[in-house]
């Protein structure tokens, strides 16, 4: 420090060791455009076939964590540049979480398109398609109707439980309610899977029993946890005068509770089942296990096994057939159609969040 | 007189009210029971596992402990591989987002990477194979051919990429998104009056965060790995499609043989097990039950004790 007073002894003291303004910026693009040059050369030269997008930005990056560390040594200290280092890594950790992401919704869209715009593809099911064509329509009825009744039967637990854990429960069964709901949300789905099979086959001595029902229970050990933790969220955020206001008209509990908190708190449980419902219907394991795999339609929620969307992305890709291509391609389409109702339902969930939820007065 | 005040006034009970009320008892009892139920109706189903006969064992192994043993190593290696992958970078996205985004920006950024956690499982498995394999190949074989001296990326390598470390990659970004919520909150309850104290005092951001934020997160950040870990343990679709399994106990990380995991072993066989295999295959699930069960219990043992102490509130 007192070298660079020292070297410019007219230079103000509160701007002396320090890097101009916007100089990181610069030096980041300094690091690409060289990293960038070094792969061109490589490019040009013939050893490496391609320019290479990811090295350079991936060898530019690595050069500015270097080049902004040692610059702002050199002029600010070590203190600085520690923490100037250390910036550049976290922001270098976030934008690595986004790669997965762009990358896995670019190639799902770019692999699946093809097959998800021919014209059977959400008219048909797979009966009797061998190679190339059929649908998903048998794939797409069965994941509604497995994850519908999956939602019938979580929706009224899991919102009874948290009005419980909310509104009735104190002391020691309440607390130990909140601890399983918690542990049981980390359950890997694929026992939830096991459950449900473990219980039909005892239940009807069928140890090779496959239906679609069986997928609905499994899912719903998967979905109440997630439908009560965000409930009961909701429901603590109702205000306490609330109450209070309808008990000192007289009004019951039961009837406050279904009158006046309820509706308070109504869009962000929307949001919270509908964030569950794209929590679940994406689950591969559990319904490969107990709800099976088939080709052609089935309605019976109660009989035969049903083919749900997760299961035929995953039986295209393991079971392909003699011209592969066309089961890759449909497996990609089948993820696609995966990917855009899990996003719509996310988007949704949020916009009905942002739309109904109260507004706090500021 | 004296009996009338000691008489306290009661609301009348009505029967609306008793109804409501046992309902949403019912339903939280219910949920308890649920997971009593998994417990029992697992067990009840792998007993047949543990005295089968010899001859129902595929491959060299004999009984059930010297079949699940491979499994279990192959899970517990997976899992740890990619935790270590992924607790940094989610260490470090959930400080960009509390400490270092700019504010208004911040939770939009959040989203984006919950939008990860939304991903079917299935559909990483097949980016795993189609995109992640092949590109990390490459890297694979000179990884080999510099440090195969060390055991762990000792050839011969794999020729489709599809490893045990691949299936890692896939795991650790499957689980960045819960470890970096769970930081995300921890950190954000780091008290106000610490970090503006260490900034008063001339610490630059990073060492205000090094010894206010952290310190105070440590527990979290414990807790959070451990769910991560819970979560890496029981992936089953991603590891049943990217790895190319086999039945041994392999350390190697770049090759072809790689030990399978428990739940992958069950959906790769389960659609064609039959008789005792069923039950063998129950019993494997029983296993990794227990295991997360024990992981997850410990986890959210922690973060509650935090809670009534971390003074946040």
């Amino acid at each position: 420090m007192t070298s660079v007073l020292d070297a410019a002894p007219l230079t103000n003291s509160l701007t002396a060791g320090k890097l101009p303004r916007r100089s990181s910026l610069w030096i980041l693009l300094a690091s690409w455009a060289v990293s960038a040059a070094v792969f061109a050369m490589l490019f040009l030269s013939g050893t490496v076939d391609g320019f290479n997008v990811v090295g350079t930005i991936v060898f530019g990056t690595v050069l500015y964590c270097f080049a902004i560390y040692v610059l702002s040594r050199l002029v600010e200290g070590s203190r600085k540049a520690k923490d100037r280092l250390m910036t550049a890594l976290v922001t270098a950790a976030f934008v690595i979480a986004l790669l997965p992401l762009v990358s896995i919704i670019y190639t799902t869209v770019v692999n699946g398109l093809p097959a998800f715009l021919t014209p059977t593809f959400f008219t048909s099911s797979q009966r009797n398609v061998v190679g190339a064509g059929g649908g998903v329509l048998h794939a797409v009825i069965g994941t509604l109707m497995v994850t519908g009744m999956a939602t019938l039967i979580s929706v009224p637990i899991g919102l009874l439980t948290s009005i419980y854990l909310v509104e009735y429960g104190r002391g020691r069964l309440a607390r130990a309610i909140t601890f399983f709901v918690d542990v049981m949300t980390g359950i890997p789905s694929i026992v939830a899977g096991l459950f449900a099979f473990a219980l039909f086959a005892l239940l009807f001595d069928d140890p090779g029993i496959r239906f679609g029902f069986g997928g609905s229970i499994a899912l719903s050990v998967l979905m109440i946890p997630v439908v009560v933790r965000s409930s009961e969220e909701m429901l603590k955020l109702v205000p306490n005068e609330l109450r209070e206001a309808a008990f000192a008209l007289g009004v019951p509990k039961w009837l406050t509770i279904l009158k006046v908190v309820l509706p308070t708190s109504i869009a962000g449980i929307v949001t919270g089942v509908m964030l569950s419902i794209a929590r679940v219907i994406g689950e591969t394991a559990p319904l490969l296990i107990i709800a099976g795999f088939t080709s052609s339609m089935n309605y019976d929620l109660f009989g035969e096994r049903m083919m749900t969307l997760p299961v035929f992305v995953y039986t295209q890709y393991a079971n392909q057939g003699a011209d592969s291509q066309a089961y890759i391609d449909r497996a990609w389409a089948g993820a696609l159609t995966l990917i855009v109702i899990v996003m719509v339902l996310n988007g949704l969930a949020r916009l009905i969040a942002h739309w109904f939820s109260p507004k706090l007065g500021r | 007189m004296t009996t009338a005040a000691a008489t306290t006034i009661k609301a009348r009970q009505r029967p609306g009210d008793r109804i409501f009320s046992s309902a949403t008892l019912i339903a939280g009892s219910l949920i308890l029971a649920v997971l009593a139920a998994v417990a029992i109706f697992l067990l009840v189903e792998s007993l047949p596992a543990f005295v089968a006969d010899p001859a129902e064992f595929s491959g060299d192994t004999t009984n059930f402990w010297s079949y699940v043993g491979p499994l279990v190593f192959g899970t517990i290696y997976s899992a740890i591989l990619s935790l270590i992958m992924a607790v940094p970078v989610a260490i470090g996205i959930a400080l960009f987002i509390s400490h270092f985004a700019p504010r208004k920006l911040a939770q939009g950024l959040g989203y984006l990477v919950d939008l990860l956690a939304a991903v079917p499982s299935v559909v990483f498995g097949l980016w795993g194979i189609g995109v992640l394999a092949p590109l990390v190949q490459p890297f694979y074989a000179n990884l080999v051919d510099w440090f195969g001296w060390f055991t762990p990326f000792a050839g011969p390598v794999s020729g489709t990429g599809r490893t045990i470390f691949t299936v890692a990659i896939v795991l650790a970004v499957m689980i960045l998104p819960i470890i970096t919520a769970i930081c995300r909150e921890i950190f954000l309850q780091t008290p106000l009056l610490h970090e503006e104290a260490a900034l008063a005092l001339g610490a630059t951001r990073w060492e205000m965060i090094r010894m206010a934020v952290l310190p105070f997160g440590l527990p979290g950040i414990i807790s959070a790995s451990m769910l991560g870990l819970g979560r890496a343990l029981g992936e089953t679709m991603a590891v049943a499609m990217v790895l190319s399994p086999s039945r041994e106990v392999i350390f190697q990380l770049l090759t072809a043989q790689n030990s399978n995991t428990i739940a992958s072993n069950i959906a790769l066989n389960f659609p064609e097990a039959s008789g005792v295999g069923i039950n063998i295959l129950l019993a494997t699930g029983l296993m990794l039950f227990v295991v997360t069960l024990l992981v997850n219990m410990l986890a959210r043992a922690i973060i509650n004790s935090r809670k009534a102490f971390s003074g946040a509130n």
